[in-house]
């Protein structure tokens, strides 16, 4: 610190005013994705875009129709699967664990939550596909469905311990068996943030596209069943996206803005929701 | 005191035939069928997980068997002739997961550091719910923008410097194709921006305040005080962060899949077109011909499971040193 | 073994209470604790904080099993009846508990009232209303809620919401009712209605309340036991107590000297 005093007055003003760019920069990012998506997506989207199936290419007025049934399906599927279980299994962290086997359980949930979900794709292809022989919507939806798991499973265990102990209190001192009282006071009075948390768990997994490429796969036209392959949103961005037809570039910018929408309002609205119950809650 | 045998007998007997009693009255009350219910269901998740490693190994018994080691160390990828080797792939994803890091570590410490220190709560509480959000975009769309806008910027204006100004360096030499290590990093750095701020953030957050303030009272100046000890103070969970972002960048796929340039060679030229573990799973996979091509990819993805476990489980735990709150509550 | 037993008569015991003795695992919180629990009368216990008088408390209705590594030992007798070994979802219908801060359910008034009666079920051929009325008078708050039953219990006041909680124990109509330092979150004035409510609610209810705040206890106990560094140390009449102390440790702390 022996520098001149100048000197040091002016590296601060450097580093700082840098810091204030890094992060200038940071944020801006979403609004540069959201503008580009916004310019290039919202000029093609249109109400046939939403409701026809793809056409062959050069052929005009094809749309999406098929992908954005099928990305309901998959993600219906993977809320079916995935919910359930980490739903429960949060219940079980919260409100009856010990001491070591919980901790093994989030552990495990954790490092679950960062395997690639490409690895969760080979999985489900190995338990499912194999055995059926042929790519199926079911496959898709059990690959999502696996990732989902640990992620209800975390917020779910959250939210239920910021259920303040006194309710449980109250409510066995009423004379309530554990099981009752987690179920009748417990678990509505967490309620809005466990749904909120599985929201945000839906939101990330729809934007999934590694885990479905060779699981629900694709499909030019609608998917005839659940052990048939469907096409969905992100499968559908990346092979036009990746191919060589201007028309295909555009509707992968239309499809892109769609999928983005779906998943940032989802996300927005959630997080908003919980911030307002925090702040209502203190 | 006048029974004070029969009372302590009457005590024990209590207590044996209460638990006996309390077990019967619980089960009756459907608490112990609760507990056993969500015990299976929570259990359920290190079935999952032996269940995944299990298929994954089971599933490339081949080429574990038909190169061993060598899978590791050989250059050539060749799907007609069944000959397979990684380590393009792992030199890529390598590679790129690296320059990503270098990126976007200052820069999310660098904002994480603004944000944490130096904006006001109401302008720092919103801005980190942008980045939130950013954090959430699905990695496709990253790919769309990159191969649509980052790409055509990367090869007409910014590597054109770079080779004028860096060019003797080796990372910086050889044609221009815009799609390449360098696009790839550049994504894969955008995309990880956002988990190395939020989680730096918390740790800076979590630095006692007197640190600072001694630091301040000493005659430091704002900088001084922030990176000679609030940032060292914070170093582990920092670490935590870089490694969380790395595990990330090392799986990411669908990005990178896009702008990578897909062609297994190595090159020490970062313009260079390269490949990835998990570009060349998502580009193969469903169009593998034959078992050994398949188990091969599968292979890969075990590689990339057993390094991105390996790089978690250590950022979980400094993570876990510094908040005590990143995985397990006490 | 000193013998608490004179004020109650074993004969008017509602609950009696022979040689606990309580463990936080390694740590024991009460040691030998003797006495009896007077019925349809008010027995306030009161010492300084961490004496073990909460502690003491909760093992009447068996709260403290939710507390990991909690264990007590010796006899505890409801009309007779062994506390430890008795259901205990039955034995805290019949023994009720208030707590310290109140805790409503995030539900409505009326639901939260009906919640014990929901649980432990109900005397077929009354509507579940007339009971939930019933016990709002019994608690004194119907007059303030009867037009906002279907309301939030969140958007009463504090010393409404202990009241809620009051009438939500009472509507199981338990025969004795535990309260621990129900009124420390509340201003003089809702305190006030808590104890005449009290006072109403001695004639059918055995009550046992414990108290930091020996005013409160000289107010509205019969009896008052204190309780020093987890025993009882004396325990009587609440005149008795407050005017001739037995034991010099009393007298400290009611005239203020320590604690």
């Amino acid at each position: 610190m022996n520098r001149p005093f100048f000197m040091r007055k002016l590296v601060n003003a450097l580093m700082l005013s840098l810091c204030g760019v890094c992060a200038l920069v940071s944020v801006s990012v979403l609004f540069i994705i959201l503008g580009y998506l916004l310019w290039n997506g919202g000029r093609f989207l249109t109400w046939t875009f939403l409701t026809r199936l793809p056409t062959p290419v050069g052929e005009p007025g094809g749309g999406m129709a098929n992908a954005i049934v099928g990305s309901g399906k998959v993600l219906l599927l993977a809320a079916l699967t995935g919910v359930p279980v980490g739903f429960v299994g949060g219940i079980y962290l919260a409100e009856f664990g010990g001491r070591v086997f919980p901790f093994l359980v989030r552990y495990t949930a954790d490092l679950l939550n960062g395997v690639p979900s490409i690895v969760m794709g080979i999985f489900a292809y190995t338990v499912v596909v194999l055995p059926m022989h042929h790519f199926s919507t079911l496959a898709g939806g059990l690959a999502l469905g696996a990732m989902l798991i640990p992620i209800v499973l975390r917020s779910t265990e959250e939210f239920l311990r910021a259920v303040p102990q006194s309710l449980r209190e109250g409510a066995l001192a009423l004379g309530a068996s554990k099981s009752r009282a987690i179920a009748t006071v417990v678990i509505p009075a967490g309620f809005q943030g466990i749904a909120t948390g599985i929201l945000l768990a839906l939101a990330r997994v729809a934007g999934e596209t590694a885990p479905l490429i060779f699981t629900s796969a694709n499909n030019r036209f609608w998917s005839r069943g659940w052990n048939q392959p469907t096409a969905t949103l992100p499968v559908m961005i990346w092979t036009y996206a990746s191919s060589a037809y201007e028309d295909w570039h555009r509707q992968a910018w239309a499809a892109g803005l769609i999928l983005l929408m779906l998943v940032l309002v989802a996300n927005a609205g959630a997080r908003l929701i919980l911030a307002r119950r925090t702040s209502v809650a203190r | 005191m006048a029974t004070p045998p029969l009372v302590i007998d009457q005590l024990h007997a209590a207590g044996r035939g209460g638990r006996v009693r309390a077990f019967i009255e619980r089960l009756r009350s459907g608490d112990e069928i609760a507990h056993l219910i969500t015990l299976v269901f929570a259990a359920s998740i290190f079935l999952l997980t032996v269940l995944l490693v299990y298929e994954l190994y089971v599933n490339c018994a081949l080429p574990r068997h038909k190169f061993g080691w060598g899978f590791f160390f050989s250059r050539t990828w060749d799907p007609v002739f069944e000959n397979f080797g990684a380590l393009p792939f792992i030199y890529g994803t390598v590679v790129t997961s690296l320059v990503a890091l270098l990126i976007a570590v200052p820069m999310g410490v660098g904002a994480a550091i603004f944000l944490a220190e130096l904006a006001p709560p109401h302008l720092s509480d919103a801005l980190t719910f942008v980045i939130e959000l950013l954090a959430a975009v699905p990695s496709v769309i990253f790919g769309v923008l990159g191969i649509f806008v980052l790409v055509p910027i990367l090869r007409s204006q910014v590597e054109p410097f770079l080779k004028a100004t860096l060019g003797f360096l080796p990372f910086f030499q050889g044609p221009i194709y815009g799609i390449g290590y360098l696009a790839a990093s550049v994504v894969l750095a955008i995309m990880i921006v956002p988990f190395v701020l939020s989680i730096s953030r918390e740790v800076l957050l979590a630095v006692p305040r007197e640190e600072r303030e001694a630091a301040l009272a000493l005659g430091a100046t704002r900088w001084e005080a922030t990176w000679k000890v609030v940032v060292p103070y914070a170093r582990a969970g920092i670490f935590g962060s870089v490694c969380l972002a790395l595990a990330r960048a090392l799986g990411e796929t669908m990005a990178v899949t896009m702008v990578i340039g897909n062609e297994p060679k190595i090159s020490a030229s970062l313009f260079a077109p390269g490949y990835s573990m998990a570009a060349v799973i998502a580009n193969e996979f469903a169009e593998a011909t034959g078992d050994l091509h398949v188990q091969a990819l599968i292979e890969l993805g075990l590689v990339l499971f057993v390094l991105t476990m390996i790089i978690n489980a250590l950022a979980r735990l400094l993570i876990l040193l510094t908040t005590k709150q990143g995985t397990a509550h006490p | 073994m000193v013998s608490q037993e004179t004020p109650a008569k074993r004969s008017t015991a509602k609950i009696q209470v022979r040689g606990l003795n309580f463990y936080y695992g390694p740590r024991q919180a009460l040691y030998d604790i003797s006495l009896g629990i007077a019925e349809k009368k008010i027995t306030a216990l009161i010492g300084p904080s961490g004496c073990g008088k909460s502690t003491f408390l909760r093992t009447l209705n068996r709260m403290h099993e939710l507390v990991r590594q909690a264990r007590a030992e010796g006899q505890l007798l409801l009309d007779g009846e062994d506390i430890m070994s008795m259901d205990v979802t039955r034995l805290r219908r019949r023994v009720g508990m208030v707590f310290q801060k109140s805790n409503p359910f995030p539900k409505t008034i009326f639901e939260n009232v009906a919640y014990g009666l929901r649980v432990n079920g109900y005397p077929k051929g009354r509507p579940l209303a007339d009971l939930v009325e019933a016990s709002l008078k019994r608690a004194a708050l119907w007059d303030e809620v009867k037009d906002s039953l279907h309301k939030s219990a969140y958007a009463l006041s504090g010393g409404q919401q202990q009241r809620l909680c009051i009438a939500r124990a009472l509507a199981v109509n338990p025969e004795v009712l535990l309260l621990d330092e129900p009124c420390s979150a509340l201003d003089p004035i809702a305190t006030a209605k808590i104890e005449e409510l009290l006072f109403a609610l001695r004639e059918s209810c055995t009550i046992v309340i414990v108290t930091h705040n020996m005013q409160q206890a000289a107010r509205v106990a019969d009896y008052t036991g204190f309780f020093l560094m987890g025993r009882l140390v004396e325990f009587d009449e609440t005149k008795v107590v407050f005017t001739r102390p037995r034991r010099r440790e009393t007298e400290d702390y009611i005239t203020g000297r320590f604690g």
